[in-house]
């Protein structure tokens, strides 16, 4: 059985990872793509900690992590598309009109 | 019963200045004028009738107080409404509302062409009602409203032909002048209040004795600061520069505020505070030598004006200042005396130069009148008989009163005064003729085509009756025979004061304090009565006042190039013209300086610093914002950029 | 003996997942993401949480990465603009987040290797199966559940709604 630290470290890079994306990319649909990477490794991390503490409450509550994401992404990507419809081009910074 | 009338008397001229003021226009001259001069008729009468309820009073008491209100009740701060009836009132209240009447009467015909007739008597009006509040108070807080509303209406007065910009000067300059020893008056009163914890006459009055040390430093800075308050009002040096000025307001105003009553607000002020001022022998030195210089003073620049008004405003400040002099050297009674016999023959001298002046249209220097006395027989008749009374020839009112004050000036203060008031005497006679002479006598240098004629019945029927108060009123005063004195004996209950007993407090108040009394001893001594140097005194001033009259005959009748020979080119006469350059001093020292500092904090303080200081407020949140406006760049990465920051930041604080 | 099979996986999902976010092109991202889900499920079967592995694979790698596969093919999207380098502004920031989340992480990491850890208990052989997680969701908890649907359906209203043409 592979400690428990080593399952946290990987939930902490990935999620880090995810962060990054977020932060740096333009494209919105990659944004996304990193914020569900976000929601992986909590995911990761939750499973982990279920099977030290021999409980369900942590895969329970990684089924609805997964089931707010479908929900999500499906509302998100259909935003996406409305954007689309405007301006035809999914790069965030065209879309600076959130300001004073 | 009759002394309950009281309140009316202030009341009238009230009523009548408000229905004057408020419906003048429509009422018409003439039921303006009646209002006006019958409501001050109302006000005598009722006078009268005090007086007599006064007189019927039972023997030991000898005043009377009517208290209408309480005015303020803070704490320890108890002022009531009220009024006090005694002897010292009464005095000011006849001659006020008396002579008050003479002058509304006077100013029906001589204002009568004015188009703003009405506003004239309603401010007239309520210049009587603050006068009469001023002497009926029983409380230096009903006197400070009185002594206020009296200066307020003079400016209004001064200023009452509003369009001519020096008249409103004029008005100005009197109301700050006396504002300053207003300033005086009330730190006095708050003094007062300080040691006494009253500002009631009788209290104070009763306390003086036992609170304040003869010769102390609190009586003698209270004193000190009424004074003040009293030169500002009586245009005593250094605040006299107002009343000159204030001859630019119709002559009935020149009579009424500036001879008769307003100018005599001062020393009725400082006669009534008598028990204040006797235990301050510093100041009393101080108001007797301000009160001969003033006398001698006002009398040298009178000597050298052209206009007829400006020499009687002049000669206003010096008889002030034997009013003064009198009170300065403990003879309060022969300051009243004086007050009442001046404000006689100084009513009847305003209101003839007035009636002049009605005469030659309008023409106020003397050097273009000269030989009126054929066009105006009365008014020279009785301008003669003031100018022979404020002379002090016998047997005129003049002559007894001013006799007394010179008597005191040198039995109860000493001979440098006498001699100032001697001198004073000399000038007073040698520039009251000088008017006389120029205006009425010699060849007429008036204009061609201006006819001189005399005046209305109206106008100088006031006028005779004033002359004849001038020569009876001595009867108020018969010297050398003890008992014969009226006036002293009427004041007597007011005036009197227990030296003795005051000094008796004063030591047990000392030794208490730890320090040593000085020796009082030699103030103890009996004072006689000196009948034979009464009697040289009296022939002694006579022979003053003819010689003074005999040289402004030499001068101006006989030989009238000689004045003009005499002095030309002379540096001391251009000066003394020019009034010793006094205007220009304070000008120069006080106003130009406030002027100044006013216009630095405007500029500076105000403008600069107050609004910068708000401005920049604004200013500064603006600078900000600029600043903070960076953060909203509207690119999303940014927004999501500065959550992760703070997350981090967070985390590293909790953990 | 876990260990070596731990490794692979991780080192797999961690490069994948750089993929994703270094990538220009977004299908080739989205074709990481879903190699990466795959790596999931591989790491969630080793911690015996079989159901919650299906799940991974059937709902995110097959039904959500369709999703973002169909958008980017509707919304035709080339590959990433290039300009993503050039802006020197964008460099400085770029630069700055990288040292921030790094400093994050390292810190976070910093925290798990330094505390104790209990030993891993034994479980039992029906630890993450179906039966044993179906019979948790449908008594404790049950609330959740029926919330979470009412939250799918409110989804699907949304998603219907905002992507619809109008229809004028």
């Amino acid at each position: 059985m592979a400690p428990l630290s080593h399952y946290l470290i990987l939930s902490a890079i990935l999620f880090s990872i995810g962060v990054l994306g977020v932060l740096v990319r333009r494209n919105a649909i990659v944004v996304f793509m990193s914020v569900e990477i976000m929601l992986n490794a909590v995911n990761i991390s939750l499973i982990a900690f279920d099977r030290n503490m021999n409980l369900h409450d942590g895969q329970i509550f990684s089924f609805m992590v997964m089931c707010v994401a479908a929900a999500e992404v499906s509302v998100g990507l259909a935003i996406i598309i409305s954007l689309f419809r405007n301006k035809p081009t999914v790069n965030l910074d065209e879309f600076n009109i959130l300001k004073w | 019963m009759l002394l309950k009338l009281t309140w009316l008397i202030p009341l009238y001229p009230l009523i009548g200045s408000i229905i004057n003021g408020f419906f003048g226009l429509k009422l018409g001259k003439r039921l303006v004028g009646l209002i006006a001069a019958g409501s001050v008729a109302l006000s005598f009468i009722t006078t009268l009738l005090v007086f007599l309820g006064f007189l019927l009073l039972p023997e030991d008491q000898h005043v009377f107080e009517q208290v209408l209100f309480t005015w303020m009740s803070a704490g320890d701060f108890n002022v009531d409404f009220g009024f006090q009836i005694d002897p010292l009132s009464l005095t000011m209240m006849s001659f006020v509302t008396g002579v008050g009447f003479l002058i509304h009467v006077y100013s029906i015909g001589y204002m009568h062409e004015e188009y703003s007739f009405y506003r004239f008597f309603a401010y007239l009006n309520l210049f009587m009602f603050a006068m009469l509040l001023l002497v009926m108070g029983n409380n230096f807080l009903i006197m400070f409203i009185g002594w206020e509303g009296v200066g307020c209406c003079s400016y209004f007065l001064i200023g009452y032909y509003f369009e001519k910009k020096s008249a409103c000067d004029a008005g100005t300059k009197a109301f700050i002048v006396n504002r300053v020893g207003d300033f005086a008056f009330l730190l006095a009163v708050m003094y007062i209040f300080n040691i006494f914890g009253t500002i009631d006459y009788t209290e104070v009055f009763h306390a003086a004795p036992e609170k304040l040390i003869y010769g102390g430093e609190a009586v003698t800075i209270i004193t000190l600061l009424l004074f003040i308050g009293a030169t500002g009002k009586s245009a005593q040096i250094p605040l006299y520069t107002w009343l000159p000025d204030a001859m630019e307001g119709p002559t009935p105003v020149s009579a009424l505020i500036h001879a008769a009553t307003m100018v005599t607000a001062g020393v009725f002020m400082v006669v009534r505070s008598s028990a204040l001022f006797n235990l301050a022998p510093g100041t009393m030195m101080v108001v007797a030598f301000i009160g001969a210089g003033t006398a001698i003073f006002a009398a040298t620049i009178g000597m050298t004006q052209y206009d007829i008004k400006r020499v009687l405003a002049y000669s206003t400040c010096s008889q002030i200042g034997y009013m003064f002099l009198a009170c300065g050297v403990g003879a309060y009674t022969a300051a009243i005396f004086h007050m009442v016999t001046h404000a006689f023959f100084k009513a009847c001298l305003f209101l003839g130069s007035g009636s002049v002046i009605h005469g030659v249209h309008g023409e106020q220097d003397m050097r273009k009148m000269g030989g009126l006395k054929k066009y105006m027989p009365v008014t020279y008749g009785t301008f003669l008989i003031s100018t022979l009374a404020i002379a002090g020839i016998p047997p005129l009112s003049g002559f007894f009163s001013k006799d007394e004050v010179l008597y005191h000036s040198l039995t109860d203060g000493n001979i440098i005064l006498w001699g100032m008031g001697i001198s004073a005497a000399l000038l007073t006679g040698f520039y009251m003729f000088r008017l006389v002479f120029m205006t009425f006598h010699g060849e007429s240098r008036v204009d061609p085509h201006v006819h001189p004629h005399e005046s209305p019945k109206i106008m100088t029927m006031p006028l005779v009756i004033l002359a004849g108060l001038a020569v009876g009123g001595g009867l108020l005063g018969i010297p050398l025979i003890h008992g014969w004195h009226i006036l002293h004996n009427w004041l007597e209950p007011v005036l009197h004061f227990d030296l003795a007993s005051a000094l008796q407090h004063s030591e047990h108040m000392l030794h208490e304090a730890g320090k040593h009394a000085p020796s009082w001893d030699h103030l103890l001594l009996p004072k006689e009565h000196n009948v034979g140097l009464e009697l040289f005194l009296m022939l002694f001033s006579v022979i003053i006042a003819v010689t003074g009259i005999s040289a402004a005959y030499i001068f101006y009748v006989r030989k009238p190039e000689l004045p003009g020979r005499l002095t030309e080119g002379q540096w001391g006469y251009e000066i003394v013209k020019n009034k010793y350059m006094v205007d220009e001093l304070y000008d120069e020292t006080i106003v130009k300086p406030t002027i100044e500092g006013s216009k630095f904090l405007w500029k500076s303080a105000d403008a600069q610093g107050i609004d910068g200081a708000v401005n920049g407020v604004a200013k500064t949140i603006g600078w900000f914002s600029e600043k903070a406006r960076v953060f909203q760049s509207g690119f999303v990465r940014n927004y999501a950029l500065f959550i992760v920051i703070g997350f981090i930041g967070l985390m590293i604080i909790a953990f | 003996m876990e260990l070596l099979i731990f490794y692979p996986i991780a080192i797999l999902c961690v490069a994948l997942a750089l993929g994703v976010v270094l990538n220009t092109s977004p299908i080739n991202s989205a074709i990481c993401l879903i190699g990466m889900m795959l790596g999931l499920a591989g790491i969630f079967a080793m911690q015996q949480a079989h159901f919650i592995a299906i799940l991974q694979i059937i709902i995110y790698a097959g039904a959500i990465m369709v999703l973002f596969m169909f958008v980017i093919m509707l919304l035709n999207l080339k590959g990433d603009d290039v300009e993503w380098k050039s802006r020197d502004r964008n460099k400085l920031l770029t630069g700055l987040t990288a040292v921030l989340v790094l400093g994050g992480l390292y810190k976070i990491v910093d925290a798990i290797l330094a505390t104790d850890y209990k030993d891993q208990p034994k479980v039992a052989d029906s630890f993450g199966t179906a039966a044993e997680v179906g019979e948790s969701l449908f008594t404790d908890f049950v609330l959740p559940f029926e919330v979470a649907s009412v939250l799918l359906l409110a989804a699907m209203v949304g998603a219907v709604v905002l992507a619809k043409t109008k229809l004028d």
